[in-house]
């Protein structure tokens, strides 16, 4: 183990890279790629950590630093975002873009940074996009209404262990808009199944699961996101591992609700 | 089910609905071909031609079956519309790299464009000779139905004449490749858009799919080739 860690920590390294990052100074701006180069980056460090470099030094050269989005940089609040090398989120799996490390890339590597491209997710600013869209769908019904009263036995209610499980896991979603990104289609449907999932399973998001799986479908297709076509790239690219399952279980959801209209 | 078919899953249930119904008829085609390598002078295959021909059930699904593609494609075309609008008028600059998407999946409007452009050719070195213009290939021949000698269309003949062109048959062979393709993703798809799908259910879907696409893109090519091969003179 000591051997491992020596070991590890030998292979401590500093990088240089060529950053083309987009830059766009509004909205309604036309935007372009800036090339930047960084020296002596740690391959320990975070990929934003990376980028703070960067910003620190076009700072020190009086330029406008690069505009991210960015909070818990644990890989649980959903607010990073990147399109990194043709990935959202760069080319690890199952990590958000803070949770993604420089010892990913080599020496000398060329790194492109876009933000996420949807007619859903418009641009602000540089690498940050509008994903208020996915409030608005959450506002729609992504949420329990019903009064659950006092706080209930941990027994009175059973809930088998697959349904908490599976619960559990689509409750890992984010919400970081990396499954819109990735998309062919700029579809929202793993981000919308599985805040449907989340509480369909449960028993106190059963009460309204019909109501909730036809408001956030509907708003969802009014804010201008695509058709599923089920490519399953949303899959592959998600840094919490949302499943295709989910979609199967949105469309049952919708199809059951709208059959009882 | 108000607005059901106006929303982005009730669209799609339409597509998976009437796919799986050009599915069954893939299948009922493919059978009455298999016919086709009887080696008995087409006898068998002119009688079952027959059969299709006057069976009222089948004259009546004659015009769902062109719905049900007619359906499939303008929606197909409209989802697609959709989608690209949904994506932005702004493309990634790096790509996009996301490894394990099957490539049938990202192109299934492509693929159904190949399929469609077959089935111009398709209609035309057949069903338009059959029904409409008449061609001198489908000369009369006796078979016996329900005991009864009866005079029906050397169907056979042309098909076997038309399968005598080594260009037919690489149509052919390209048409069904593309409908191999179309169906691998297109089988399992229909049943996820429906719910029916979770992730056990998902490998057997994609895995049964798989099989069934490749069993008819296979058969049809097959059946063209050895007549080609064999059947000919």
């Amino acid at each position: 183990m000591v051997q491992q860690f020596k070991k590890k920590s030998n292979m401590e390294n500093s990088i240089n890279l060529t950053l083309k990052v987009w830059r766009q100074n509004g909205p309604k701006e036309k935007g372009r790629f800036e090339t930047y180069q960084v020296s002596n980056i740690s391959t320990d460090s975070s990929f934003l950590e990376m980028l703070d470099v960067l910003n620190e030094q076009l700072i020190n050269e009086g330029k406008e630093p690069v505009a991210f989005d960015h909070d818990c940089r644990e890989g649980i609040c959903g607010m990073c975002s990147l399109y990194i090398n043709g990935h959202p989120h760069g080319p690890d799996d199952r990590v958000t873009t803070c949770q993604l490390h420089m010892r990913n890339f080599n020496d000398g590597d060329t790194i492109t940074i876009e933000p996420w491209r949807s007619a859903g997710f418009p641009v602000i600013k540089d690498l940050i996009v509008d994903r208020q869209a996915f409030d608005k769908i959450i506002a729609a019904g992504g949420y329990v209404s019903v009064n659950t009263g006092g706080v209930p036995d941990a027994n009175a209610m059973p809930i088998s262990k697959a349904d908490a499980d599976e619960a559990m896991d689509a409750a890992s979603c984010i919400g970081c808009g990396a499954c819109v990104a990735a998309c062919k289609n700029g579809s929202a449907m793993l981000f919308v199944s599985a805040k449907v999932s989340q509480l369909a399973l449960l028993p106190q998001g059963k009460v309204e699961a019909a109501r909730r799986a036809k408001n956030m479908v509907s708003k969802m297709d009014e804010l201008g996101f695509g058709n599923c076509t089920n490519t399953g790239a949303c899959e592959v690219e998600c840094p919490k591992g949302i499943s295709l399952a989910n979609i199967a279980r949105l469309n049952r959801e919708f199809i059951k609700a709208k059959a009882q209209d | 089910m108000s607005n059901f078919f106006g929303s982005s899953i009730g669209k799609k249930f339409l597509m998976s609905i009437t796919g799986l119904f050009l599915v069954t008829f893939l299948l009922v085609h493919l059978s009455l071909n298999a016919l086709l390598l009887v080696p008995d002078g087409g006898e068998l295959f002119n009688a079952a031609a027959h059969f299709m021909a006057t069976n009222p059930l089948i004259k009546l699904m004659e015009p769902v079956l062109g719905l049900g593609f007619l359906v499939h494609i303008i929606y197909a075309s409209i989802l697609t519309l959709q989608n690209q609008k949904a994506r932005g008028n702004d493309r990634y600059a790096s790509g996009n790299n996301t490894k394990n998407v099957a490539w049938a999946s990202k192109n299934m409007y492509v693929l159904g464009a190949v399929i469609l452009a077959f089935l111009v050719v398709h209609i035309a070195n057949f069903w338009v000779k059959m029904k409409i213009t008449g061609d001198s290939l489908l000369g009369h021949t006796h078979i016996t139905v329900a005991g009864v000698e009866t005079q029906v269309e050397n169907a056979y003949a042309l098909v076997n004449g038309t399968f005598g062109m080594l260009w037919v048959v690489i149509v052919y062979a390209i048409g069904s490749l593309g409908l191999a393709y179309h169906l691998t993703h297109g089988f399992w798809s229909a049943f996820q858009t429906f719910g029916l799908s979770n992730s056990i259910w998902r490998k057997r879907w994609t895995v049964i799919g798989t099989v069934f696409a490749w069993f008819v893109g296979i058969g049809f090519t097959l059946i063209a080739v050895l007549q080609y091969l064999f059947f000919q003179g």
